[in-house]
């Protein structure tokens, strides 16, 4: 089994590392991080722009390939991820957000993977009844929502809400009430409140699709024979299904997990902006609008790892589900 | 990552077989088309794609104004007779928008999914079927691009195809929609590639592309046709959430992700900007996605993951 994930995870670091140098000659060829200072009035001079530029190492000027050598040294050499565009060090800036990220991403995902498995074994032992009808169709419709909408309806439902009630009872905007005196205690609270929409909006999405999936797996696993072996030797009809069933359904899950983690991340980035929280969403797309090489490799990079760590993680379940990889 | 492939293969050749009384042997397109009947989802579905093509192709013409049109008079007006959206703050009619943008969005759907399922059909084949090195190189680029996530790429290239005209955006939509599918192709076609009829064809000397288009892609259409269906409800929500951000469509063309976008800030307090948009677009989205979902269930009703 250790060996199992071992290799696994080399895989998946192999895969997080070149993700990562990728995105990192892409955005080189892509993006101008000269346009910045073209438009200036006075124009600064070539030479000034070039050091500039020389000094953070995103000299167009410079072959991809020598800029790309030099920040792989850098990373390695000193653990540095180079400086953003307004001479911050990538690493300080990333790690300023990551709470705020990981926060809204570790809470989302836990919650829809977990109401997604419930909801999707639901659905698969009462089979077209009106429950199992009424959970697929709601996830269709969550389904076919972009995370942008969802975080939009909750913020009208909430806002609709307050209103009515004449107090402000959800707060969505931001991760925090500016300002707030109080204690801790006051202050975790203001955060949770904060946190609220967002992490449903991750939820809805995440245990929609789980569910269905878990649905399919479920209803395979139903009609299979040692369901019957189980009963007939005695054991209740929900022992039965939880032991032998929801069991042997979840190892599809495992890996569905892990292929549709890097769309949960595109999902969080975007329900990040949406609830405009200063996170590593925002930090990517203001990255990319203001032609930040380094501030944006070092957003992918932290994409990277938790892809690498999600996908460890399920693989670390799937070992523990599946007896055969234990061998 | 090798494990999925085992997960998500359905047996395109195992239909169970269903009773219709008649001496001829069912044909496959029958009993398809007769399971699909069956099905009330693929009705829903369906009706509801026809309704929003017809609506778009013919719903700006009872309508007194084009999408260009400013009304000075009716500003930031909630839905009556006279606009049947409402207008936004500077007097655009958002019915006229909503249809224009809509047209816009399921063009974008419409030939996005269906690309993306050729795309997909052509690299899963060559990778399974060719095997060796080609299908080693083609697997890592998949996964490379399954643990990049696609919205950011998209992001990164819009800076490039801003300058463009919003075709562009097809191409880049589909450039990166093909990795699941053709994942599960390149697992039907390694089990393919076994098949009698295939050595045989082999072993008759006809040449690898001729194989893989005469007999490969065939067999793997149906799968195809469901992922050309999902991919329009796809394409559409990349597309209005890159649209959204402003890295999309951009102006003067009109879609649902700059409509959305548009009416964002006013969600609260002028909700008809926002509400009538989303709504048409989850409802397009859901339609397809419905059919899609009948369809699959109508090719592999066995099928273990995509059952349901």
């Amino acid at each position: 089994m250790i060996g199992f994930i071992a290799k696994r995870f080399i895989n998946y670091a192999i895969l997080s590392a070149i993700a990562t140098l990728s995105a990192y000659v892409l955005a080189s060829i892509i993006l101008n991080p000269a346009s910045r200072y073209l438009g200036r009035n006075p124009a600064p001079s070539t030479e000034t722009i070039n050091s500039i530029l020389d000094g953070f190492g995103t000299n167009p000027n410079t072959p991809v390939i020598e800029r790309l050598w030099a920040w792989i040294v850098n990373l390695v050499a000193h653990g540095s991820l180079g400086n953003t565009i307004h001479n911050t060090s990538v690493i300080s800036e990333m790690t300023a957000r990551a709470g705020t990220s990981l926060r809204l991403l570790i809470l989302g995902t836990i919650i829809a993977a977990v109401i997604g498995v419930v909801l999707g074994v639901w659905g698969a032992v009462r089979q077209y009844k009106t429950s199992d009808q009424v959970i697929s169709y709601a996830s269709f419709t969550v389904l076919a929502m972009p995370s942008f909408v969802i975080g939009i309806l909750l913020m009208i439902t909430a806002t609709t809400l307050n209103n009515v009630l004449g107090i402000q009872l959800i707060n969505f905007t931001g991760e925090y009430t500016a300002g707030l005196e109080g204690g801790w205690w006051v202050h975790f609270w203001d955060r949770a409140a904060h946190l609220l929409l967002p992490t449903i909006s991750l939820t809805l999405m995440g245990a929609a699709g789980y569910s269905r999936y878990q649905r399919s797996a479920m209803l395979d696993v139903l009609s299979a024979d040692y369901i019957r072996t189980a009963r007939s030797k005695g054991r209740t009809r929900g022992s039965a299904l939880l032991r032998h069933g929801v069991r042997v359904a979840l190892i599809p899950m495992s890996t569905y997990f892990a292929y549709s983690f890097a769309t949960v991340l595109a999902g969080a980035a975007v329900t990040e902006l949406v609830f405009s929280w200063h996170g590593m969403g925002e930090m990517l797309m203001q990255a990319i609008q203001q032609s930040d090489i380094n501030a944006f490799t070092g957003a992918i990079l932290f994409n990277a790892i938790l892809i690498l760590i999600a996908g460890t993680l399920a693989d670390i379940v799937y070992a523990a589900l599946d007896p055969r990889v234990r061998v | 990552m090798s494990m999925l492939d085992e997960a998500s293969v359905a047996d395109v050749t195992a239909g169970t077989p269903e009773v219709i009384k008649s001496k001829k042997p069912v044909s496959r397109f029958r009993l398809i088309s007769s399971r699909l009947r069956s099905t009330p989802r693929f009705w829903v579905g369906f009706i509801g794609l026809a309704v929003i093509s017809l609506w778009a192709i013919f719903g700006l013409a009872p309508n007194a104004w084009n999408y260009t049109d400013l009304d000075v008079r009716n500003m930031g007006a909630s839905p009556s007779g006279l606009h049947w959206f409402g207008t936004s703050d500077i007097g655009e009619d958002i019915y006229a928008q909503t249809i224009v943008g809509l047209r816009k969005s399921l063009i974008i759907g419409l030939i996005v999914g269906p690309l993306a399922a050729i795309i997909a059909g052509i690299i899963g084949a060559v990778a399974g079927y060719i095997g060796g090195w080609w299908d080693r190189a083609i697997v890592w680029v998949i996964d490379l691009l399954l643990v990049l996530p696609s919205l950011f790429i998209f992001i990164l290239l819009s800076q490039v195809l801003k300058s463009k005209s919003w075709v562009a955006l097809i191409f880049l939509l589909s450039g990166f929609g093909w990795m699941i599918m053709a994942r599960v192709i390149r697992a039907q076609t390694k089990s393919l590639r076994e098949r009698d009829f295939i050595k045989a064809a082999r072993f008759m000397g006809v040449d690898t592309w001729t194989i893989i288009r005469r007999h490969v892609l065939p067999n793997v259409s149906s799968l195809l046709i469901i992922d050309a269906t999902l991919g329009i409800g796809g394409a559409i929500l990349s597309e209005t959430t890159l649209s959204f951000f402003g890295f999309g469509i951009q102006a003067p063309d009109v879609s649902l992700g700059t409509l959305l976008s548009a009416g964002q800030g006013a969600a609260a307090t002028r909700p008809w900007l926002f509400i009538f948009p989303a709504a048409i677009l989850v409802f397009t989205v859901l339609s397809a996605s419905l059919v899609g979902d009948a369809l699959r269930d109508a090719v592999d009703p066995t099928s273990g993951v995509n059952r349901d």
